[in-house]
């Protein structure tokens, strides 16, 4: 076994331990700590994977942003623990069973497709493998996709990111002049 | 495999129990200089009566700390409320993997990098695991159960968020002109002389940046967190003994690793009028001498923090988030803009890139001041009230 299917499998049972962490816990502060060592955790699954950008954005937006900003909200609106009540009745109950189930499916669907595709364990999936680690990708690679072949799926982001920032701009200001 | 285990194993682990060591025996350090140098200024002695010149006082402190009893109120949540001065303690320490604290040297045949680790996103690392410092507080002041505490920490975060923007956004015109994220390389793109680094060329993001350190740190201006007169110690009020102490050494240590990261992307890194290559390139002498021109910059850096520390007063909360979003976001924005645009135009002449940028940041802050004194006027004449938007939010906790 090398180094990095050790470390693949230690980040992997940390996210999965951290997943479900997130809907076992009944205090939703506890929730959201654990949501962010999931996070973490698939960070670490990204530098495995030789994708040290894509990590260093994982940390940095989600669980050092986000999830900021999910714990003030938390604290500010002082939430207590869920009771059985709270959790999920009814039709509601129905919805989260059935996408549930959907969700699964595509998840094993997916996993018996690569295993079918690609034999794991292989020395030509190996040596992919340890090419990718060996030869991380270069931000510079990323930047360049971004600006020439991706351009208009990245504009698109960024103007729907900007519509999102006058919104909320729009918003704060009418509350205040309601107030004033 | 062939893995040389010298190359591998030995050579790294000597150089993280040497750095780790060394940040804690320079948080010892800076504690007596905090207190011996506060004394100073103040025109009174500091403690001076255990050691030679008081030097021995953080020992005395820690001894104090460790043998008083460890405390935990009965109201608190328990798990978290241990959790948090770790949560605070660790990033502030694992910061430092990335940082270069000199050029290399070359022992038996080996070349080794002063550095822990030369990562291809090293700066992207530091805005990720800074990021993370914020937790620590937070949690640490929810978990207390306690209204300071809970204001403090909430005060803390928003600020952390608010100043993260900035910093991330002060080290894009660096990261344009070194072409690099690995901090090593932009630590070398800078010359041997003063005149050559990157504070000159970047001028306003350097401010930008080294005030949003500042506030990252939690120290004075930015120490609203733990502001005494308002809020008894914020969010560590609940905090005793040890665990008060661990707040305290992580708090030290981001001021030493901000310091580093500052001397590396802007003050020239280990470069000094090219002393630093006494004795040649690569050997063991200007290793030690680019490291030691490196912790003196870092130093002296520190001497700064403790400085301002008796300069400036606190800011006010409303204060705070109007210098953060309104004066120092615009000036990093504009430094990226400038930097840009005059890379291409000027083809990279660094003398116009930095006049550039600093004629743009004094538009911009005479944009933003006219724009904030107008609206002020306005403001004044419809009602006699200052602007005290950003709290009203906190009005509603308390």
């Amino acid at each position: 076994m090398n180094p990095e299917m050790i470390l693949f499998f230690i980040f992997g049972a940390v996210s999965l331990i951290g997943a479900i962490a997130v809907i076992s816990f009944r205090h939703p502060i506890y929730s959201a700590l654990s949501l962010i060592v999931t996070f973490f955790a698939q960070a670490g699954l990204f530098v495995i994977l030789g994708a040290h950008f894509v990590a260093a954005v994982q940390v940095i937006v989600y669980a050092g942003a986000i999830m900021v900003l999910f714990l003030f909200v938390i604290m500010l609106l002082n939430l207590g623990t869920l009771s059985e009540k709270g959790a999920l009745t009814g039709k509601l109950k129905g919805v989260a069973i059935i996408l549930g189930i959907l969700l699964a499916a595509q998840g094993i669907y997916i996993a018996v497709n690569a295993l079918n595709n690609t034999e794991v364990g292989s020395e030509a999936a190996q040596e992919k493998a340890a090419a990718l680690t060996n030869n991380p990708i270069e931000t510079y690679d990323i930047g360049e996709l971004l600006f020439s072949k991706y351009l208009l799926p990245f504009e698109v982001t960024s103007l729907i990111l900007l519509a999102a920032l006058i919104g909320v701009i729009v918003l704060v200001k009418r509350e205040n002049q309601t107030e004033n | 495999m062939d893995i040389d285990i010298v190359e591998v194993i030995v050579i790294p682990v000597i150089k993280i129990l040497f750095i780790a060591h060394l940040l804690i025996i320079g948080v010892m350090a800076m504690i007596w200089s905090e207190r011996r140098v506060s004394g100073w200024m103040q025109d009174r002695l500091g403690p001076n009566r255990v050691g030679p010149q008081g030097l021995l006082q953080p020992i005395a402190d820690g001894i104090k700390f460790l043998f008083k009893e460890d405390l935990i109120p009965n109201h608190v949540d328990k798990p978290l409320y241990v959790l948090a001065p770790a949560m605070l303690l660790v990033p502030a320490m694992i910061i430092v993997a990335v940082v270069p604290f000199g050029s290399s040297m070359t022992i038996a045949g080996y070349e080794i990098p002063l550095q822990i680790a030369d990562l291809n996103i090293g700066i992207l690392y530091i805005l990720a695991i800074t990021s993370l410092g914020v937790y620590g507080v937070v949690i640490g002041a929810w978990a207390s159960n306690n209204k300071y505490s809970l204001l403090g920490g909430l005060r803390s975060s928003a600020q952390m968020i608010s100043y993260e923007l900035t910093l991330g956004l002060a080290i894009i015109g660096v990261l344009m002109l070194s072409e690099s994220l690995k901090l090593r390389e932009i630590a070398e793109g800078q010359g041997a002389n003063p005149w050559e680094w990157n504070f000159l060329i970047h001028f306003p993001a350097f401010l930008a940046f080294t005030t949003a350190v500042f506030a990252e740190t939690n120290r004075l201006p930015f120490d609203l967190a733990e502001a005494e007169q308002e809020l008894v110690a914020g969010y560590h009020t609940e905090y005793s003994s040890m665990k008060f102490a661990i707040f305290f050494m992580a708090e030290y240590m981001s001021m030493i690793v901000g310091s580093a990261v500052v001397v590396t992307l802007f003050l020239g890194g280990w470069h000094f009028f090219g002393l630093e290559n006494i004795g040649g390139e690569g050997s063991v002498l200007a290793g030690l001498i680019s490291f030691a021109i490196f912790f003196v910059k870092t130093g002296i850096f520190l001497f700064v923090f403790i400085w301002v520390r008796w300069t400036l007063p606190r800011f006010r909360y409303d204060q705070l988030m109007n210098f953060g979003w309104k004066f120092l976001l615009p000036v990093a924005l504009s430094s990226i803009v400038v930097t840009g645009t005059l890379y291409i135009i000027t083809k990279g002449n660094r003398l116009w890139i930095g006049v550039g940028n600093v004629v743009a940041a004094f538009i911009v802050v005479a944009i933003v001041a006219g724009m904030l004194a107008m609206d002020n006027n306005s403001k004044s004449a419809a009602q006699n009230t200052p602007a005290a938007a950003p709290l009203r939010g906190l009005d509603a906790v308390e």
